[in-house]
């Protein structure tokens, strides 16, 4: 089957549906690829390296002729008066929002895989857009923020003065959100972030940001992977808290969200109108209504105190190369999903939740929306009945004191009626006994074989032992071949020991 | 020679072995560690020699003197041993190491018995009796016997000359215990009243109870009884020492011993099992095998080509070898993959779980033989955290050590096992030679992860594979 790769006809749009590495791996699949003249110019892509990579370069309309297109943007109406009855169309669709659009592709009887429709389980993390196109998008409001800001990120000491960090607040940690905490916290920024899925503090953590929570007792734990909306209560508690993160910071970045609703206000205008002259607010859900009061799509306002609202919505397209790569390479894994024998052609398995999730039309049909699926399948079998173990008891602290005591008793009566040699070998033994103890608990694990190898050379003093044996005037028979053969054996430990240990720590080499 | 001069060696040696084992606790130092053990071993060893042939004066008196043959009894069998050692040592095979400790062991505990024999021989010849002498005795060629015996079974066993499932003798807790019994008994008897017949009855019983003991428990658990061993082989040279009254041979007995024992500790602290458990028989000796009726799911299967495929886009990758993969003798083409891997900005690491393989640090060994830097060799403690960020970890002949069940199934006969959480990354592919089960007899629910891909054959074999198709 042939997949086409269109030039996006939609105004702004720098992204293009497939790379030259990802088109080598589509004919890696058994498909072939014709992508449009220029299709790859914005993302610095030109048509040569596609050539390069095992694909055509065609016309427009030979290339919406193809069995299979790719593209970033839903089509037009004349784009999908071009496709062929029957063909798969492979883009982001908006389906909650584009009813219209999904009546038409239905009509012209094709079957449409919406990327921005994958169920949010882990199998098919390896085909989200929204995921990978969120993550630039998080870089890239922090690129556009620090553009905007008059200052640095990061505090320094210079000889010109003292530079303090800017601040940071991140509203919404999702993929989005820790993108951006990522990177204003690599930039040196002080970050600090704020989820109402108070479960996401770790991860915010763990990106080296300070994770704010709401104060109002109630959380939400999520059952799909996304936001849900607030109660009045929480929205009151929260509106406090942004009120003083928004006075406190230079940056401030939400990505608030919430699936087929328009976004939640975070941010007030008489919040906005504490900031410092000079901050930056960038509001990435400015598309669905905007998170901040007073923000525009598609624009920077300055405000009248001197806060620049950045609105872009189109965050992820400002860095093509990058952004057309992910999403080839999402479009690639949903390939591979659907291409079960690798012989380049299409197999649909409605029985798959994430191919059934994708699909939004189908054989004149509009297919959405799908039936829901949970994040964690739960588990199939009733669980294994709970075995109680018996909790150990901590042993009473007496009775450890007692059979203490009672052993040194003993081995003090033991030692009353030793000769006194003997005694002395017994304070060597045990010293060396309470040496060895301390001094193997720091071999490192990697170094038992070589440890164990050494143990056993230098158990091979025992030899000494049948030396002794012949250091009598006259050794009888008996006395001699003893000797003898404790020294040929003990030598083999000795002499193989110590060569086969030197053999192995030769072969430890640091890269 | 002054007999001052003969002890101030040991003294000397003494330090240098408690100054070997220190050195090998860490890379950097271990190749000195090694020196310092052959500098006290050749000190030691001279002023022996010396002693025995030149005699010994203490405070002006002469002290025995051997005959002049002994120089020759001394040197022929010394170099004969040194051929042997030499040869064994140069010839050894990395993967056949747990042999040849095991081996060595073997005559540490031989020589005990012999250098018992040697001074009871001696002692009656002197006619004079000394019951705390004769305990010494006794008790050094007890240990001595156990360490031969057992050493021997888990040679055989470990160089597969022997089956490895575990022996099960109706009773075989209360042979042990008997036996033990026996020595207990044999001791106060032949303390009282020494005869041949007692010391030779003894060495039988001690023979017997270390082919039984070690006979009683399973390949997987080798790790322990190598190192038990080991500590055997050193209290058997210490009660040595006490015998000869030589402190020298008390020092390094002491100092072998409490090192094996320590070993055997954390090998058991690794399997979450009792020392005595191991010692009382291997896995499943009870019978009921938990769990084994569950339905898990179905596996999924994957090839070389898109294992190849998974790796070169991976940024972070982790292997975690078992057993299975020095069996395979894969370890080279591993080496091959992890460098081919990292020419490519691929990190890639290992993640060795304590008792991989039949040697504590064996799989170390095996790497570093491979020519795989020991900086990317973690412990399971090290790498442990790791998982998660990690995009794909390849399992080589690996089972119990990356079995979820140890943490999640409170039924499963290894729950509480410490493991390498392999699960927790993005992907995992299992490089096995069936669906069959690890030496513990438990079913992986690892395989049946959604995240998980079983890659059948030999691991050398697909490993080449994977190698060819990058």
């Amino acid at each position: 089957m042939r997949i086409g790769i269109p030039t996006e006809s939609q105004g702004g749009e720098t992204r293009v549906a497939a790379t030259p590495k990802s088109v080598a791996q589509l004919v890696k699949l058994g498909y072939a690829v014709c992508v449009e003249t220029g299709a790859g110019a914005k993302a610095a892509f030109p048509d040569e390296t596609y050539i390069e990579a095992g694909a055509e370069i065609a016309a427009t309309s030979e290339v919406w002729a193809s069995d299979i297109v790719a593209k970033i943007n839903a089509p037009s109406s004349e784009e999908i008066a071009e496709m062929k009855a029957g063909a798969t169309l492979i883009s982001l669709i908006a389906a909650p929002r584009s009813p219209e659009l999904l009546a038409a592709l239905a009509e012209a009887k094709v079957t449409t895989l919406a990327m921005d429709s994958v169920p949010r389980i882990s199998r098919a993390q390896s085909l989200d857009v929204i995921s990978s196109m969120a993550n630039i998008a998080g870089y890239r409001a922090v690129i556009e923020a620090a553009h905007v800001f008059g200052s640095f990120f990061t505090g320094q000491v210079t000889a010109a003065g003292k530079v303090p960090p800017a601040k940071v607040f991140v509203s919404g940690a999702g993929v989005a959100g820790l993108a951006a905490v990522g990177t204003a916290g690599s930039l040196g920024a002080i970050v600090r972030a704020t989820d109402i899925r108070a479960e996401v503090a770790e991860q915010v953590e763990s990106m080296g940001a300070e994770f704010v929570a709401v104060d109002s007792g109630q959380s939400q734990k999520s059952t799909d992977g996304y936001a849900k909306e607030a109660t009045a209560d929480y929205a009151a508690a929260a509106a406090r808290m942004y009120a003083e993160q928004v006075r406190d910071v230079d940056i401030v970045i939400t990505t608030a969200l919430i699936p087929g609703r328009p976004a939640p206000r975070l941010i007030t205008a008489e919040m906005v109108a504490t900031m410092k002259p000079g901050s930056v607010i960038v509001d990435m859900a400015a598309a669905n209504g905007g998170n901040v009061e007073g923000s525009r799509p598609d624009e920077a306002v300055v405000t009248a105190n001197g806060v620049t609202i950045i609105g872009y919505t189109d965050l992820a397209s400002r860095l093509p190369t990058q952004a057309s790569q992910l999403f080839a390479t999402n479009i690639v894994n949903l390939m591979k999903l659907v291409t079960p024998g690798k012989d380049g052609s299409l197999v649909l398995d409605f029985e798959d939740a994430v191919v059934r999730g994708m699909t939004v039309t189908h054989d004149g049909g509009v297919t959405w929306p799908p039936p829901p699926v949970a994040v964690s399948a739960a588990p199939a079998a009733a669980p294994a009945p709970e075995v109680v173990k018996p909790e150990k008891k901590p042993r009473d602290p007496a009775v450890t004191y007692a059979v203490m005591g009672v052993s040194a008793l003993a081995l003090l009566m033991l030692f009353w009626v030793s000769p006194v040699g003997l005694l002395g070998h017994f304070m060597v033994f045990m010293l060396s006994v309470v040496i060895g103890y301390y001094v193997i608990g720091n071999v490192s694990h990697s170094l038992h074989t070589p440890l164990m190898s050494v143990t056993n050379a230098i158990s091979g003093i025992i030899i000494v032992g049948s030396l002794l044996g012949l250091a009598v005037p006259r050794p009888t028979v008996t006395m001699a071949v003893l000797a003898i053969g404790g020294i040929l054996l003990a030598s083999i430990n000795v002499f193989g020991g110590f060569l086969v240990t030197h053999r192995m720590l030769a072969m430890f080499k640091r890269s | 020679m002054p007999i001052t001069l003969q002890l101030g060696s040991y003294i000397i040696a003494g330090l240098c072995f408690i100054l070997a084992l220190a050195g090998l606790s860490k890379h950097e130092t271990s190749k000195r560690g090694n020196f310092f053990g052959i500098i006290g071993m050749g000190l030691a060893l001279a002023f022996t020699v010396i002693g025995v042939i030149a005699g010994l004066t203490w405070e002006g008196l002469e002290g025995p003197k051997s005959p002049s043959w002994a120089a020759v009894a001394i040197l022929i069998p010394m170099s004969a041993g040194a051929i042997i050692g030499i040869f064994m040592a140069r010839r050894v095979e990395m993967t056949g190491m747990p042999q040849l400790i095991a081996l060595l062991h073997s005559f540490v505990g031989l020589t005990a018995v012999l250098v018992g024999w040697t001074s009871y021989v001696e002692v009656r010849g002197a006619s004079t009796h000394d019951g705390v002498h004769s305990a010494e005795l006794f008790i050094g060629v007890f240990i001595g016997a156990v360490t031969f015996t057992g050493s021997i079974i888990a040679y055989l066993k470990l160089s597969a000359k022997m089956k490895s499932a575990p022996l099960t003798l109706p009773h075989h807790n209360v042979l042990n215990l008997g036996a033990i019994v026996g020595f207990f008994g044999l001791t106060v008897w032949f303390v009282i009243t020494p005869s041949v017949w007692l010391l030779l009855a003894m060495t039988v019983l001690a023979l017997a109870l270390g082919l039984h003991l070690v006979a009683s428990i399973g390949g997987g658990d080798m790790p322990v009884v190598v190192s038990m061993l080991n500590s055997y082989s050193g209290w058997a040279a210490a009660a040595a020492g006490f015998t000869l009254d030589n402190d020298l041979l008390i020092i390094t007995g002491a100092l072998v011993g409490s090192s094996g024992a320590y070993l055997s500790y954390i090998m058991c602290k690794a399997m979450n099992r009792s020392f005595i458990s191991v010692i009382a028989g291997g896995f499943g000796s009870d019978g009921a095998v938990s769990g084994e009726a569950k339905d898990y799911g179905e596996h999924r299967e994957t090839n070389a080509v898109d294992v190849a495929d998974l790796l070169v886009n991976a940024s972070s990758v982790i292997i975690t070898p078992g057993y299975g993969m020095a069996v395979a003798q894969a370890q080279s083409a591993v080496a091959d993959l992890t460098a081919k891997l990292r020419a490519r900005g691929v990190t890639v690491r290992f993640g060795i779980h304590p008792v991989a393989g039949r040697l504590p640090g064996h799989m170390n060994v095996l790497l570093a033989e491979a020519k795989v830097p020991y900086d990317i060799v973690l412990e399971m403690d090290e790498i442990n955290e790791d998982f998660p960020e990690t995009d794909a970890v390849l399992v080589i002949g690996a089972n119990d050590t990356v079995n979820p069940a140890a943490l999640e199934d409170p039924t499963s006969l290894i729950a509480g096992m410490p493991v390498l959480e392999v699960w927790n990354a993005a992907q995992v592919i299992v490089f096995k030679r069936s669906m069959a089960t690890g030496y513990a007899g438990v079913q992986n629910p690892l395989f049946f992860r959604e995240n998980s891909a079983m890659l059948f054959g030999d691991a050398k074999d697909k490993v080449e594979e994977i190698i060819h198709a990058l």
